[in-house]
């Protein structure tokens, strides 16, 4: 059976940091994000080249998308929004390119070398997931403090009016939580089964057999970029609206 | 064969986990498409409030996966 790592693995170290394989392949992703966006950004003109019309065309069919769920409040939340689709969007179809988990290098001693590959699928670290559910938790909490006010805010939390909501007040933090573990465990379960999937199929059947899972795998990737950050939304929509009474 | 119990858990996990979230995605699903059914001019929409809806039932199946992969891989 082929070697699967539920973490990931440790390439080098600078320091007493250590440089993951999912870290490099994060920071590669982020090399061709940065220059994607400064040559669709370098010359903006009212007639657009190719680049930034693509940009463009991609940009509103978010916000009309976005739009939907959050209304006049988008344009405040969408930088965050399309940051995370299109962040995670990536990080998902990049672990799927040929060469990613399967080029690496052999470590340890002659009875039990494993093999390492030197790129591994960002989303497929549960770190990298964590790392982007605080932020969207966070940045949930910021908008929330921010539009309403610290007080009506922090009173879904801490309300000493009546004992139901003195009750459900902690619940609400709880909740807050469950937002962070369920947005991480959500895309690195569904990404790193997804390799797993794909490892064991080609093991099983090296030839044609795969193609239709890649497939697969590409539209889940799709679609676990979409629900992050449509969760996201309609979480920040709840934080962000008045209290009924 | 030897089964271990660390597979046999990690199998079972799996198994039993996945049982109540297909059922959920399925009638999700059918409530999505009867809806469509009844209003085509909402297709659009319920497709997407229906994808949210099967990825949050999905998620609790994939809990389960990630339990039984960290029985199976964490020693």
């Amino acid at each position: 059976m082929p070697h699967i790592s539920l973490a990931a693995e440790e390439i080098f170290k600078i320091g007493a940091f250590s440089v993951t394989n999912s870290l490099l392949t994060t920071w590669l992703m982020m090399a061709i994000l940065t220059f994607v966006s400064l040559m669709a950004t370098s010359k903006i003109s009212l007639i657009p080249r190719p680049i930034q019309s693509f940009v463009e065309m991609i940009l509103e069919g978010f916000f009309s998308l976005f739009k939907s769920i959050n209304g006049e409040k988008t344009k405040m939340f969408f930088p965050l929004l399309a940051t995370l689709f299109i962040y995670i969007i990536s990080a998902n179809w990049i672990g799927l390119l040929p060469g990613i988990g399967s080029i690496g290098i052999y470590k340890g001693e002659e009875a039990h070398r494993h093999f390492i590959p030197l790129l591994r699928g960002t989303t497929a670290d549960l770190n990298t997931t964590l790392a982007l559910a605080i932020t969207a938790v966070l940045a949930i909490q910021y908008y929330g403090i921010k539009t309403l006010g610290a007080k009506i805010y922090l009173k879904k939390f801490f309300d000493f009016n009546n004992p139901i909501s003195f009750f459900l007040g902690p619940l609400e933090i709880v909740s807050e939580f469950a937002k962070i573990l369920s947005f991480a465990f959500r895309l690195f379960g569904n990404i790193f089964a997804g390799e797993v999937l794909l490892t064991v199929v080609a093991f099983l059947m090296p030839f044609f057999a795969p193609l239709p899972f890649i497939g697969l795998e590409f539209f889940v990737g799709m679609i676990q970029a979409l629900v992050f950050s449509m969760l996201t939304a309609v979480f920040l929509n709840t934080a962000t609206r008045q209290a009924e009474h | 064969m030897a089964i271990d119990t660390t597979t046999l858990m990690a199998g079972l996990t799996v198994a039993l986990g996945s049982m109540v979230p297909a059922l959920a995605i399925g009638l999700m699903a059918k409530a999505g498409l009867e809806a469509t059914g009844r209003n085509p001019e909402a297709a659009s929409e319920i497709r997407t409030s229906m994808i949210l809806g099967i990825a949050f039932a999905e998620a609790i199946a994939i809990y389960c996966l990630v339990t039984a992969l960290i029985i199976k891989f964490v020693q």
